[in-house]
């Protein structure tokens, strides 16, 4: 019998397996480390962080919905000192690689944080282009093809690790803003970042968001990652980090299928704190009944033809 | 806080449209303090986020966990059809309960509607005669014999349909209601109120706030308040679900 590696590489650094949390949906990991066993994930991708403290948006900030939910959290964080200071000695106890994710509301603040991450002991970083709850910055640079090379250019010149660019779902063509990421110098893409929706209380006959309209997540969402993360697998040749509503192992290895590398496991946390852990167990059972040696293997698998 | 399947003891309506329920939780039973609450996870595909239910009693001889909540939609709906022997997957203790000073002898308990159910857990905690001031709309009041084993029990109603007509803190007033700490949950008008009541009066006050919450464990950051704080703005956003619900009273910002 072969023996079964779930083992992926990013840039030439290696990941236990393929499974990482999504940012936003995690903290920064404190939060679920009481009941999973944080060395059991690929990547811990940490919550947003920018140069300065953001307060983000105000509240309700939380709206459910029929296969997931709507946020508009707007990336409160507390700065990247602070993530400097807590969030890196706290994740470097496990054996797990440490994602951070970076925002800002220009340019030269995305660079600066990016300057300031690279002197730190974390295994890569993560451009937020996607986000869609900030009225600067965020998705305004991820759904305009110049304007995600650029950043991505600029990014990439302070930083020496492992580039990752999260793309946005809202937009007419993702393979174009994936390609234009990649010529620009991304080592890889995860994909989709939440999908832009709206909630209406009908009894009250306002929007249930305070922001009018938010990002939607969860197990309804998976189709439209999917069929986009099959697009993009085949327009790039660096890896893609596929992640939307993923909640079981069936629809990690759906992803794997689609031609993802890795996987993030996201607002699933919040339904089921031990979700990436339950992915992580499945894939392999999955692997094992399925004859699959290695996660390249699941990649190749796909009879689309 | 730890993940478990627990055991439902009982689930049933103790007032119209509100349910309490008895799990058998004893790891939950021996670790919770007052004000601190539990994820109830309903598991359907049209809600499938948990929902944050308030400890309102505990046995720790007999590991049991009582809940209290309102039908107010799809997931609590869920809740009231579970019977005697089901299981329910609950996520807990959680949050910051309600301190109790060393110093304090004459606590003042003040809870409106679905805000009253953890008062029952604190004045057991609290090993002291308690006044407890509870406010209802024009339903029937609840847990009001209950929480008269631990001291005297004034309620207001809106309508007047049950004690005395009108807000609690105007109940308070009218019985020169007097002590050395206030603990109080419940709506934001009425918490408001209560946070006025007790500035006047000098009297130190903690708040347990309700908010829309996602994971309930602090890493969604969607259940956030108004807290005052030493910086530019005078403020910051705090997670209720992870840095309250109890907050300082004189610390919280109603916008």
């Amino acid at each position: 019998m072969k023996r079964t590696d779930l083992a992926i590489n990013i840039a030439g650094h290696e990941l236990a397996n393929p499974v990482m949390t999504c940012s936003g949906t995690f903290g920064s990991g404190k939060e679920y480390c009481s009941f999973m066993d944080l060395n059991m994930l690929g990547a811990v991708v940490c919550k947003g962080i920018s140069v300065l403290p953001w307060n983000g948006n105000p509240p309700p900030r939380i709206a459910e919905v029929y296969g997931g939910m709507l946020n508009s959290v707007g990336l409160q964080n507390s700065g990247v000192d602070s993530f400097i200071a807590n969030d890196i000695p706290f994740l470097r106890k496990f054996n797990t690689k440490i994602v951070a994710n970076l925002v800002g509301h220009s340019l030269s603040e995305y660079e600066a944080v990016a300057q300031r991450l690279n002197e730190t002991d974390i295994d890569m970083m993560e451009l937020n282009i996607s986000c869609p709850n900030v009225r600067e910055g965020g998705a305004t640079f991820g759904t305009d093809t110049r304007k995600a090379a650029e950043i991505t250019t600029v990014v990439r010149r302070v930083c020496t690790k492992p580039l990752i660019v999260k793309l946005s779902p809202n937009v007419t063509n993702i393979s174009e803003i994936a390609i234009a990421v990649e010529s620009s110098g991304a080592d890889a893409v995860s994909l989709i970042n939440t999908v832009l929706a709206m909630r209406i209380d009908i009894y009250r006959r306002r929007p249930v968001l305070a922001q009018k309209v938010g990002g939607m997540s969860g197990p309804a969402v998976k189709p439209i990652a999917i069929r986009m993360v099959y697009q993009v697998a085949r327009a790039v040749k660096i890896p893609v980090i596929g992640m939307g509503g993923i909640r079981t192992p069936e629809d990690a290895i759906e992803f794997l299928l689609a031609g993802a590398s890795a996987v993030g496991v996201g607002s699933s946390h919040f339904f089921n704190p031990q979700a990436s852990v339950e992915v992580v167990n499945g894939i392999r059972s999955y692997m094992e009944g399925q004859g699959f040696a290695s996660i390249r293997e699941i990649n190749e698998a796909l009879i689309d033809e | 806080m730890k993940l478990f399947i627990a055991s439902i003891i009982q689930n049933h309506a103790i007032a119209h449209g509100i349910y309490e329920m008895v799990i058998h939780a004893p790891e939950i039973a021996l670790h919770a303090v007052p004000g601190q609450f539990v994820n109830l996870y309903p598991h359907l595909e049209s809600t499938l986020l948990p929902r944050p239910i308030s400890i309102s009693d505990v046995d720790y001889s007999g590991g049991h966990v009582h809940l209290a909540y309102a039908l107010v939609g799809t997931g609590t709906k869920l809740f009231a059809t579970l019977r005697v022997a089901d299981t329910v997957t609950v996520l807990g203790p959680l949050g910051n309960g309600y301190a109790i000073p060393d110093s304090i002898q004459n606590p003042l308990l003040v809870a409106g509607g679905v805000g009253t159910p953890p008062m029952i857990f604190l004045a057991r905690s609290l090993r002291m005669p308690v006044m407890i001031y509870l406010g209802f709309r024009s339903s029937t009041p609840y847990f009001v014999e209950r929480l008269a084993e631990f001291g005297v029990v004034r309620v207001a109603t809106e309508d007047g349909s049950d004690g005395y007509k009108g807000n609690v803190v105007n109940l308070m007033d009218k019985h020169g209601a007097e002590g050395d700490i206030v603990y109080s949950c419940g709506p934001r008008p009425m918490l408001k109120a209560v946070q006025e009541w007790s500035k006047s009066k000098h009297i130190p006050t903690q708040l347990s706030l309700e908010e829309r919450m996602g994971c309930g464990i602090g890493s969604c950051v969607g259940c956030i308040v108004k807290i005052k704080e030493n910086n530019y703005q005078g403020w910051n956003y705090k997670k209720v679900c992870h840095d309250g619900p109890v907050f300082l009273g004189e610390k919280v910002i109603f916008s």
